[in-house]
């Protein structure tokens, strides 16, 4: 048997808020393996990596990490320390580019003064290559979309060489491509020794790279164990202690006419990259489009310029029959747009005010809910009261800071507001990332309920298991263009989309009309 | 008892912030001061013993009050407008001016008088707002510019035009007496504004926290991105938001006139603007809390003039004491430990009763 690189035992960690996170958490890692983090959204997994981190003080239990007690005061001790951390919630510097943001902190060979941005260039490229994953070193961050900046994130903690890499749903953004190259990479790092602590609420991706496992459950941990005998369906009801369905959704019944078109759609964005090259499509009522594309190929653009969010350079868009150009995001949300944004934290909430408030943000102004400007509080909490209950997030009342929550159950609170709008076309990016499998199954069906009652639904992910599961039709998107188009969903395979995903075919005739 | 210092622990908090700053102010009056326990009495307890004194504090509070809520309202929007104090002056200024010049009943005069200055005040503060909406120019520059411009301004009107020959110094014409505040208690000059300057702190506690478009303040500060997302209008936010300070502070202004010297007798920044931004502060953007974060600036510096004219110690000394409560009462970390520790006791209990 292996050596046990990490030992935490009895971690204790209450929040100032009073929310008890870690209730004696014990868990041991094997050196050189790749071991899973796994429980349901606010299960504490988060929390007890940040207390592993430094970065959150804990109240009781010990860490012993390469056989001495450890309790490290901040990141940097910890990196110091050989531990490296992708966050769920991605923090790199936005203003940066790509190489700067990966050689920060990293301190130069020569005593150098000024910063070299050539060399900085030349390790962030190396750096890509060796671990497989493509990102542009000049870019500044707060310009691209969250996959790469993913992507960026992982590879900065890749290329600090740590001894334990700690990743906190890594693959929530991932194409399957991009996850599978991560998982090779993730290989590799442990033949050559390293071990990894990987959480994920994907459990193929469990069973596929995990050694051992650890499941946690209501702030405790409730096994700690080999994989031996484990598969999905177990793993999933130590979980949660039910079965979940993981096949496609019965197709629509009822398709009517198109309720959004996109016609001749073109955006070149502030750096004059070409993000949209003339795209049409349409969203018939009663159906799911699904969109697949690795991230970065003009999805999100296309979705925040039907959101009113951004202005097109040409084209049109029109919900049943009007049109949404130039319109703004009050005005395309009263045509009745829904709209899941890709990035929760930057768009889908304000962390610093309380889920109330993150609730009502598209619909305090309308007449239930002030009269004349006073605005009717004891309704507003009675409403959210509903919502939390009915998109089961986990918190201890409805004026909780969204800060407060764990990243499963901020993504709740967005999807549990765009849902209750009662739209005509529910624009969904990513609506399950992070989300647990239950809350994610809760998610699929409000989706196909919206679908049967004949909205449309437009979903964006990187998840191809989730396009295919739940679409009945998927295009694709390449460079800013749609590369192929598949009327019939049920038929087709994830490896049918790869070489469209990654533009090594293309159908000619997709790019231009593509019903009627 | 635990559950109880979590409820409070922010009150608790400052009162400990409090404490330290007193226990340092005794400490330095005890190094400077040639008899100690006199200078303390003075500095502590000098404000507090005469009638005059303690309504002293009122008085000095009101027009802090005033530009403490106006900078609160912007810092909610997340808009750090410095502007208070030139809107401040300008509608002191232009507020004097109309009123020396017409002639009506009180109960008309004086609302009409506080709003042409209010309005003065939200029109000035409104520069900085479309600077700052059409060309992205920050609010902080622009607005600290155009309080020297107010500043000005203000002197050149009423010097110019509205200077009195008779009175020896440089000051405004005496407004008339339909346009002055009267002082209602005897033997102090407690007067009106300062019952309208809580009015307008409770007001401003309404918009923020019980309206449509205090909500839209809030989501904008916290989350630009979100509010737009949202739907929100953030120009008109960001605007409104301006035009609000300029509009409080401008009665601010126009209350001091009004009130105490019943002319305008500034030569320079009266710097009721800096302290709005210390109350504020103190107050965490919090209308009801600046008025008490106000009347212990007040506090402060009246002893600290009591201190200053009867012992031996400068009154800058308050300014020492000022910087460190400021500094302990923003400090977040300051007693997070201690907090910490009684949560997790209580978290405990909670879990015990289960
Ligand atoms: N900064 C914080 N302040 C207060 N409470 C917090 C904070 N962060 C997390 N919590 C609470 O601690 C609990 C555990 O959160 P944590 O983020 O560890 O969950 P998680 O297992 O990572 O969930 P997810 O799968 O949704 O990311 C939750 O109840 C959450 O509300
Ligand atoms: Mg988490």
């Amino acid at each position: 048997m292996k050596d046990n690189i990490l030992e935490m035992k009895d971690i204790f960690k209450v929040y100032p808020e009073g929310v008890i996170a870690n209730r004696n958490v014990s868990m041991d890692v094997q050196e050189n393996s790749i071991h899973a983090l796994v429980g349901e959204n606010g299960a504490g997994k988060s929390t007890l990596m940040k207390v592993l981190f430094g970065i959150t003080p804990f109240q009781g239990g010990s860490i012993v990490y390469k056989g001495k007690e450890v309790s490290f005061s901040n990141p940097r001790e910890a990196i110091a320390a050989g531990i490296g951390m992708v966050h769920q919630h991605l923090m790199l510097a936005p203003d940066l580019s790509v190489a700067e943001n990966l050689i920060l902190g990293m301190e130069p060979k020569k005593g150098k003064l000024f910063f070299d941005g050539d060399t900085a260039i030349k390790i962030c490229r190396e750096a890509s290559e060796k671990f497989g994953l493509a990102v542009p070193p000049e870019k500044k961050i707060k310009d691209l979309p969250i996959g790469v900046r993913q992507r960026v994130e992982i590879l900065k903690a890749l290329a600090r060489n740590a001894e334990i890499l700690i990743l906190d749903e890594p693959t929530a953004v991932l194409t399957p491509q991009e996850t599978e190259v991560l998982f090779k990479t993730l290989d590799g790092l442990k033949k050559n020794g390293k071990t990894i602590i990987f959480i994920t609420h994907k459990l193929s991706e469990v069973t596929r790279v995990a050694d051992r496992i650890t499941v946690m459950r209501d702030a405790k941990a409730i096994t700690t164990r080999g994989m031996e005998g484990l598969d999905e369906d177990k793993i999933a009801s130590l979980m949660v202690g039910r079965d979940i369905s993981t096949k496609r959704i019965t197709p629509p019944k009822n398709i009517g006419a198109a309720k959004l078109s996109v016609r001749n759609l073109r955006y070149t964005d502030e750096d004059g990259v070409e993000a949209l090259k003339g795209v049409n499509l349409d969203i018939r009522a009663g159906e799911i489009l699904g969109i697949a594309g690795v991230e970065g190929n003009g999805q999100s653009e296309l979705a925040e310029i039907i959101a009113g969010l951004i202005e097109p350079d040409s084209g049109t868009i029109t919900l049943d029959g009007k049109s949404l150009l130039h319109c703004t995001p009050r005005q395309v949300r009263e045509l009745g747009i829904a709209h899941i944004p890709e990035d929760r934290m930057k768009n889908g909430v304000a962390e610093a005010t309380t889920i109330e408030e993150n609730l009502i943000v598209d619909r305090y102004y309308k007449k239930e809910y002030n009269t004349r400007g006073k605005l009717h509080w004891n309704f507003i909490t009675e409403k959210s009261k509903e919502l939390i209950a009915q998109f089961n997030i986990l918190t201890k009342n409805s004026k909780t800071n969204v800060g407060f929550l764990s990243g499963g159950n901020i993504q709740k609170v967005v999807v549990a507001r765009e849902l209750s709008s009662n739209p005509e076309v529910i624009i969904a990016s990513q609506p399950t990332r992070g989300v647990d499998i239950g809350s994610e199954e809760l998610i699929h069906n409000l989706l196909k309920a919206a679908r049967d009652e004949g909205k449309g639904v437009f979903l964006i992910s990187a998840d191809l298991d989730e396009v295919l599961k739940l679409s009945n039709r998927v295009v694709v998107f390449y460079n800013g263009q749609i590369t192929a188009h598949f009327e019939d969903a049920s038929t087709v395979r994830d490896v049918d989309l790869g070489p469209y995903m990654l533009g090594l075919k293309k159908e000619e005739a997709a790019s231009g009309q593509m019903d009627s | 008892m635990d559950k109880w210092i979590l409820k409070y622990f922010t009150l608790i908090r400052v009162m400990i912030a409090l404490i330290i700053g007193v226990a340092v102010t005794i400490l330095m009056i005890y190094l400077i001061s040639e008899y100690p326990g006199e200078s303390l009495k003075y500095f502590f307890t000098g404000p507090l013993v005469s009638k005059g004194r303690l309504f002293n504090i009122l008085e000095m509070a009101a027009p802090m009050i005033f530009c403490g809520v106006a900078i609160a309202l912007s810092f909610q929007a997340d808009q750090f407008n410095l502007g208070a104090e030139g809107s401040f002056i300008i509608a002191a200024a232009v507020g004097t001016a109309f009123a020396v010049s017409t002639n009506m009943p009180a109960f008309i005069h004086i609302p009409l008088v506080l709003l042409v200055a209010g309005a003065t005040g939200a029109a000035w503060s409104l520069i900085p707002g479309i600077l700052k909406a059409k060309w992205k120019a920050s609010e902080l520059v622009s607005s600290l510019m155009m309080n020297y411009v107010a500043l000005y301004l203000s002197l050149f009107l009423i010097n110019s035009y509205f200077r009195d020959l008779d009175a020896g110094f440089l000051v405004s014409l005496r407004l008339p007496e339909t346009a002055l505040f009267t002082q209602f208690l005897p033997g102090t000059r407690m007067h009106f504004g300062i019952i309208l300057a809580v009015i307008a702190a409770l007001a401003a506690y309404y918009f923020l926290y019980h309206t449509t478009s205090g909500y839209e303040f809030r989501q904008t500060g916290y989350n630009k991105q979100f509010a737009r997302f949202g739907g929100i209008n953030i120009i008109k936010v960001i605007i409104m938001s301006q035009v609000l300070l300029g509009f409080v502070a401008g009665v601010g202004g126009v209350s001091e006139v009004m009130g105490i010297h019943g002319r305008f007798l500034w030569q320079g920044f009266p710097n009721y603007g800096w302290d709005g931004i210390i109350v504020a502060i103190i107050g965490r953007s919090h209308p009801i809390l600046i008025i008490f974060s106000s009347l212990l600036l007040a506090y402060l510096r009246v002893g600290g003039q009591v201190l200053n004219l009867m012992g031996d110690v400068p009154a800058e000394l308050v300014n020492v004491i000022q910087s460190l409560i400021i500094l302990l009462i923003t400090a977040e970390a300051f007693l997070g430990q201690w907090k910490y520790r009684i949560t997790r006791r209580q978290a405990e209990k909670e879990e015990a009763a289960k």
